[in-house]
């Protein structure tokens, strides 16, 4: 349902704070917590402005404990609450991940629907910004593998809001992935009150006919420079913004590789285990027949990412990218 | 619970002994070899920041005002002892022998800034807060059950007392007996949060109570008082005496990080108040002159030499050849696995090489 009117130019992370505003301003029952959120309006200023408007008691700095976080988050969701727990760092989620494995993912399993949790984990996710160490991970794929929790990740300004929108009114446990490095990399017209972008669809970024590439989040960008590079070399290309990451959007995925028959996968996550594993079996489940040339996948490492001197070697670029398509299409 | 652990001090902001009983073991040498540390760690703190603004390095974590903590405690420490720090504790692993050029390495985000100098039992900074208690409590055990005597420090703020790993570092060294110092420097906020919103506790030191350890509370800007208060309880490790928590209250002067903003949560005059009061380089400068030990000429040539000894580990940070980008495929078992490997090879191949 949209009541939006106007639009107002938001960066991505504005976007986030208007999404969590305008579920405050409408639902007593949405909360926000976290470490930092409060006076400070977090380290990437997501919640800026929101400890004014809506008063501590919504809007929560807790103490420095994301097991805690998550623990209390999971009472007051099945409680009556609808909690938005920031995580500040996707890094620092493991502390938590006892409690989103154990309880957050399965308690509405356990009890065939009798206790549920309505929570979103919201959390900046990625490299390439130079941060110190364990701040740049990338582990999506640990928690798509979960399951009873959903993974979504915006890429632009415009879908961060309208997702988030639709994670916080979600009756299911929704992890909310923020590409940190586009937090503030542009400005994009973000109707304003209340839109969703619905939980489990992708949206195609450029129509192709020769190749599809998969991307989302943070790589995005890297995918879409790449696709006009071959673009300008007579390569056509079928862009896919995945935008949740579970459930994938499968027919959108299909249509496309049985047009193409081609296709690139591109994450920052490690290869082993990546969405591009899951991805390459749907794909085999789906389109087995239509396919003209072995997938490609561009990703990070099977590494830590590394200290920040060498995270631009760590990240997929625009380069090994163009390198991927060149290499489906010759095939 | 205030009264029960009383903050310990030897020398009070004004450079006076307040602690008699230590009064014959303030001895010139001593005090100005914590003067020449805590200046030396003050000089490249700064240095730290300006390279930050410069672009020269990433984002760096400061610590001024915790001199006389960091200093003051890994001078406690012994040849041999284990010391496990945070992002903020540079301080005290410089004075542990760490080398200058090696700590700048790290916040130019190199991985050779994470090894210790040949023979240093140095952990790389603990990034997850609070999770390196357990392994500095993992640490001494081991040299416990070697029959030595060595010991561990792990250095952890106010904020990380509310991670259940201090809890569980905590008990473990407790229940096992562990020569562990858990070294709490409380300088009030963990990042905007201040301590009356960390915990409803008035001390940190009483969360020794639980697990039936030592607690202590120190003037964390007191070297005196750190240095001495942590021997006694490196001394008592030693001997079978098992772990203590020592509270070292203290303030950070600047921002959390070079990203942070502190006018967003707090107010600035406090630190300015602090610098002329409680600071703990001032306390020694003012101590020496009440006992005559303060030489004009001598501070201002150690800040030469000080500042000359940074210039140079500076050049020698910026001289360092690129990382090598096998270092991030080659590190991550003993030898690699053929995913890994084959990931190296199509990265090279990509490269060019
Ligand atoms: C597990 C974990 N969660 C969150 C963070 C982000 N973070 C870095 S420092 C910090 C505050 C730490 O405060 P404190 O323990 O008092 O130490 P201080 O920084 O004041 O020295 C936070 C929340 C982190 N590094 N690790
Ligand atoms: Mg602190």
């Amino acid at each position: 349902m949209t009541t939006a009117i106007g639009t107002k130019k938001m960066t991505l992370v504005q976007a986030v704070t208007d999404g969590l505003r305008t579920m405050m301003k409408e639902h007593d029952d949405v909360i926000v917590l976290g470490e930092d959120v409060g006076k400070n309006g977090g380290v990437f200023r997501a919640t800026d402005g929101l400890y004014d408007e809506f008063g501590e008691a919504r809007v929560i700095d807790t103490p420095l404990a994301e097991s805690g976080i998550i623990g209390t988050s999971i009472g007051l969701a099945i409680n009556g609450f609808r909690p938005v727990a920031e995580i500040q760092f996707f890094g620092f989620i493991y502390p938590a991940f006892n409690q989103i494995m154990t309880h957050a993912t399965r308690i509405r399993s356990r009890t065939l629907g009798a206790f549920t949790v309505p929570m979103v984990i919201r959390a900046p996710y990625g490299a390439g910004v130079r941060a110190p160490e364990i701040h740049s991970d990338s582990v999506e794929a640990l928690f798509t593998q979960m399951p009873g929790i959903k993974v979504v990740v915006p890429s632009n300004p415009y879908d961060a809001k309208g997702l988030l929108i639709a994670s916080i009114e979600d009756p299911d446990p929704v992890l909310f992935l923020e590409p940190m490095r586009h937090y503030r990399s542009s400005k994009m017209d973000v109707p304003e009150g209340k839109y969703t972008v619905e939980i489990g669809k992708g949206a195609r970024r450029k129509e192709g006919e020769d190749v599809t590439v998969i991307a989302y989040g943070a790589m995005m960008d890297v995918a879409v420079k790449a696709a006009e590079k071959a673009e300008k070399q007579g390569i056509s290309v079928d862009l896919i913004d995945l935008r949740t990451l579970y459930p994938l959007d499968k027919d959108l995925i299909a249509e496309s590789v049985q047009k193409t028959g081609r296709v690139v996968i591109v994450h920052e996550a490690p290869s082993t285990g990546g969405l591009g594993d899951t991805i390459i079996s749907l794909i085999n489940d789906t389109s087995f027949l239509y396919m003209r040339a072995p997938i490609e996948r561009v990703t990070g490492f099977d590494t830590p990412v590394p200290m920040f001197s060498l995270e631009n070697d760590y990240l997929p670029n625009e380069k090994r990218v163009f390198d991927a398509i060149q290499k489906v299409i010759r095939f | 619970m205030e009264e029960r652990f009383p903050m310990l001090q030897i020398v009070n902001g004004n450079g006076e002994v307040v602690d008699e009983a230590y009064r014959s073991e303030l001895t010139e040498e001593l005090t100005k070899e914590l003067y020449t540390k805590m200046l030396r760690i003050r000089l490249f703190d700064r240095k730290g920041v300006n390279l930050q603004r410069q672009g020269r390095i990433g984002t760096y974590v400061p610590f001024e005002g915790q001199e006389a903590s960091q200093v003051g405690s890994a001078m406690a420490m012994g040849e041999g002892d284990w010391m496990f720090p945070t992002y903020r504790d540079h301080g005290a692993t410089l004075t542990f022998g760490h080398s200058l050029k090696t700590m700048f390495l790290y916040w130019k985000g190199r991985h050779e800034g994470c090894l210790p100098p040949e023979g240093k039992k140095i952990f790389p900074p603990a990034v997850p807060i609070a999770s390196q208690l357990l392994h500095a409590t993992g640490a001494a055990w081991a040299e416990k059950m070697k029959g030595t005597d060595r010991a561990s420090i792990v250095y952890f703020g106010d904020g990380a007392t509310s991670e259940g790993d201090f809890h569980e570092g905590l008990n473990f060294a407790s229940v096992f007996n562990v020569p562990v110092i858990f070294f709490n420097q409380n300088n009030g906020f963990a990042i905007s949060v201040p301590m009356h919103k960390q915990m409803k506790a008035k001390t940190i030191a009483q969360k020794a109570l639980g697990y039936d350890i030592e607690g202590i509370r120190i003037d964390g800007n007191d070297a005196f008082a750190v240095y001495f208060h942590t021997k006694k309880a490196v001394e008592r490790a030693r001997n079978g005496g098992g772990p203590t928590l020592i509270e070292a209250v203290t303030w950070r002067y600047g921002a959390h990080t070079t990203s942070d903003d502190p006018s967003k949560y707090r107010d600035q005059s406090e630190t300015e108040i602090r610098r002329k009061t409680t600071d703990p380089v001032l306390r020694l400068e003012r101590f020496m002159k009440n006992e005559n030990m303060w030489d004009e000429k001598w501070a201002k040539q150690l800040e030469e030499e000080l500042t000359a000894e940074i210039e140079e580990a500076v050049n020698e940070m910026e001289n360092e050849p690129d990382a090598n980008i096998n270092d991030m495929f080659d590190y991550v078992f003993e030898s690699n696995p053929w995913p890994i490997e084959e990931q190296k090879e199509a990265f090279m191949a990509g490269r060019g090489e």
